[in-house]
């Protein structure tokens, strides 16, 4: 195992398109760092140069102590799972899972050893001899990982592994990763676009956006104390609420600039109309089941903007109502209006 | 809803026996003593021979142009297969300056009209002392099968998902080993239907084997063919039972190749 470490990394394609702006990021030994955020925001392109398959246009890439900056993939002993899960059609699962120690020289009773070990570990001994066509969906995204598995790398790169399969085959699959983390002890990068597996998976997350880090925090920190409205508003869900708002100084003389208040809706409480900080009209109400999300506009009129809470499955409340609403002064996030950045 | 169903089942059926009677009258004939083809020919089989194949064989030594036919379009498509993958790929997949003029040149030339190099082609060929000899004929097939294979393969190579070699090079396959142990068992129904035209375009060529060959002995099917004609007669039968041993390669070669042709190798590779 080994930690990678990306040092001023910037990526320019030809076209111009810049889709890495100096980014520094340390992976220490045995993490598991995810790197997400929305589409186009260059996560996949990093975890590409990590791999090799693209050359970065400015900085150094480290794994370990070495610098692979150009060095090409073959040579940089990690492991990648795509997000298409690229299983060589070719040949059976028994030949994928083969395929990376066959190209690194090892001998027969190893491969076979690590193949039966890895096979045994991912429920794939009744179909080594199949190819990939005649394999379910889940079973696939299983070779992919097994591929990865059996040659014990460095480093495992993941590229949106989980994205190819149905809702209740990637919550178990999630499960199954953590658990392989744990039992692996490896040094992991994890690419994403979806916030919950980051939070769920991370030992820390990295939020990208536009080529840039936002913020390099562990899952509950960057939740509490996100760096600025692009995290806030990204991690968590439902998403955070947003009002504009200034801090007034008691300071004689101080000047007042505009901010953004931000507030989880977990975190605004309905209370009696008039007995909260703010009354609001009730919009629409979505029953989650093991709690309400509760669609609110600011005012008695509703004329104000709109405030999104997470309620207790059993409170009373109807739409087209007025209630209280009680925001918890310590769980407010305080945004410059015109950066974005904590205050 | 009957009468406009049954309207392309006609055409279809018209334009089968269209295509195929020719051939039919062809492999007929080759069959039929030369008496009886010059009296008057018959779509019917009547009283069928070997003669004409004996002849071509006894008289004629055609098995000389088959070996030669054989020799030199082998030759080209090997040839234009083994370098033509290489460049192919090198286009489908690496980013290089220069690459789009490329690929609209090795178009152009392919397009060139032969005649038009047939003159400094054979001045070529006689100063390299190439005349009459299998190099002064493979070389200038190449000239027009090379740009015909780069092209079809760059088409094939695009087609396959480029997941799958960098899936290889980070399993620690070197460019030229992923190429080998993935991409081209993956481009075999490609570089075969690839194989296939290429050595059906050497095998039919006319203009260059008539112009750079002297003789017999280095004269290719449908140069020997063409030849057959003498000054006071055209043995038909002879010519004909020629364009069908010229043909059988052909067809048997695509037929043999079909389902590796019609075979979705690629099913399966990604999420599917």
């Amino acid at each position: 195992m080994a930690s990678v470490r990306l040092e001023g990394v910037q990526k320019t394609y030809p076209n111009g398109h810049v889709a890495a702006k100096g980014l520094d990021l340390d992976v220490a030994d045995g993490e598991f760092m995810v790197l997400v955020g929305p589409s186009g925001c260059g996560k996949s392109t990093a975890l590409r140069m990590v791999a090799g398959l693209e050359t970065p246009t400015g900085g150094r890439i480290l794994i370990g102590d070495r610098d692979v900056t150009a060095v090409p993939p073959q040579d940089r002993d990690i492991a990648m799972v795509f997000q298409t899960y690229a299983l060589y059609p070719h040949m059976t699962v028994r030949e994928n899972l083969a395929f990376g120690l066959r190209m690194r020289g090892a001998s027969r009773e190893v491969i076979d050893q690590r193949v039966t070990e890895a096979a045994r570990a991912l429920a794939l001994d009744a179909v080594l001899d199949r190819k990939p066509a005649q394999l379910s969906g889940g079973q696939r995204q299983r070779v992919a990982l097994g591929r990865a598995i059996v040659r014990e790398p460095k480093v495992f790169l993941f590229d949106e592994p989980l994205s190819n399969l149905d809702a209740k085959l990637r919550v178990e699959t999630r499960a199954e990763l953590a658990r392989l983390h744990r039992r692996l002890g490896a040094t992991i990068v994890y690419v994403t676009h979806d916030q919950e597996e980051a939070m769920t998976l991370g030992s820390r997350v990295a939020v990208m956006r536009d080529g840039l880090l936002q913020q390099v925090a562990p899952p509950m920190e960057m939740y509490r104390r996100p760096a600025n409205r692009f995290v806030a508003e990204f991690v968590g869900s439902p998403a955070m609420n947003f009002l504009p708002g200034s801090i007034v100084s008691q300071t004689p003389g101080a000047v007042n600039h505009r901010n953004t208040l931000g507030i989880r809706p977990h975190d605004v409480t309905l209370v009696p109309r008039g007995a909260g900080t703010l009354d609001a009209l009730v919009d629409v109400v979505e029953p989650r089941g093991s709690e309400l999300l509760v669609y609110l506009r600011l005012g008695t009129d509703g004329s104000g903007p709109e405030l999104r809470a997470i309620t207790p499955p059993e409170t009373v409340v109807e739409a087209e109502k007025v209630v209280g609403v009680r925001l918890d002064p310590a769980r407010l996030h305080w945004f410059e209006a015109e950066t974005g950045r904590r205050i | 809803m009957k009468g406009r169903k049954l309207w392309p089942a006609v055409a279809l059926v018209l334009l089968v026996l269209a295509s195929a009677l020719p051939f039919y009258w062809a492999v007929l004939a080759s069959f039929t003593p030369e008496a009886r083809l010059f009296r008057g020919p018959s779509l019917v089989p009547g009283e069928l021979v070997l003669e004409h194949y004996r002849a071509l064989f006894t008289q004629r030594n055609f098995w000389i142009p088959i070996r030669n036919s054989l020799i030199v379009a082998g030759t080209t498509t090997a040839f234009c297969v083994a370098v033509g993958a290489l460049c192919a790929y090198a286009l489908a997949r690496l980013e290089f300056r220069g690459k789009l003029p490329l690929l609209g040149f090795i178009l152009a030339v392919g397009m060139f009209p032969q005649i038009s190099v047939v003159s400094p082609l054979y001045m070529l060929l006689r100063f390299l002392g190439l005349i009459n000899t299998y190099p002064g004929l493979i070389l200038p097939y190449l000239t027009f099968a090379m740009p015909l294979t780069v092209w079809l393969l760059v088409g094939f190579f695009r087609q396959l998902p480029a997941e799958l070699e960098e899936a290889a090079m980070v399993d620690g396959a070197s460019r030229l080993r992923a190429f080998g142990e993935v991409i081209i068992p993956l481009a075999l129904p490609g570089l075969a239907t690839t194989a296939i035209l290429t050595f059906v375009y050497s095998w039919n060529e006319f203009l260059f084997a008539l112009s750079f060959t002297l003789g017999p002995e280095r004269q290719t099917v449908p140069v020997a063919i063409a030849l057959f004609r003498g000054m006071y007669q055209v043995p038909w039968g002879q010519i004909l039972a020629a364009a069908v041993i010229a043909t059988a390669p052909v067809t048997l070669l695509v037929l043999a190749f079909q389902r590796r042709i019609v075979q979705g190798l690629t099913a399966g590779a990604v999420k599917g």
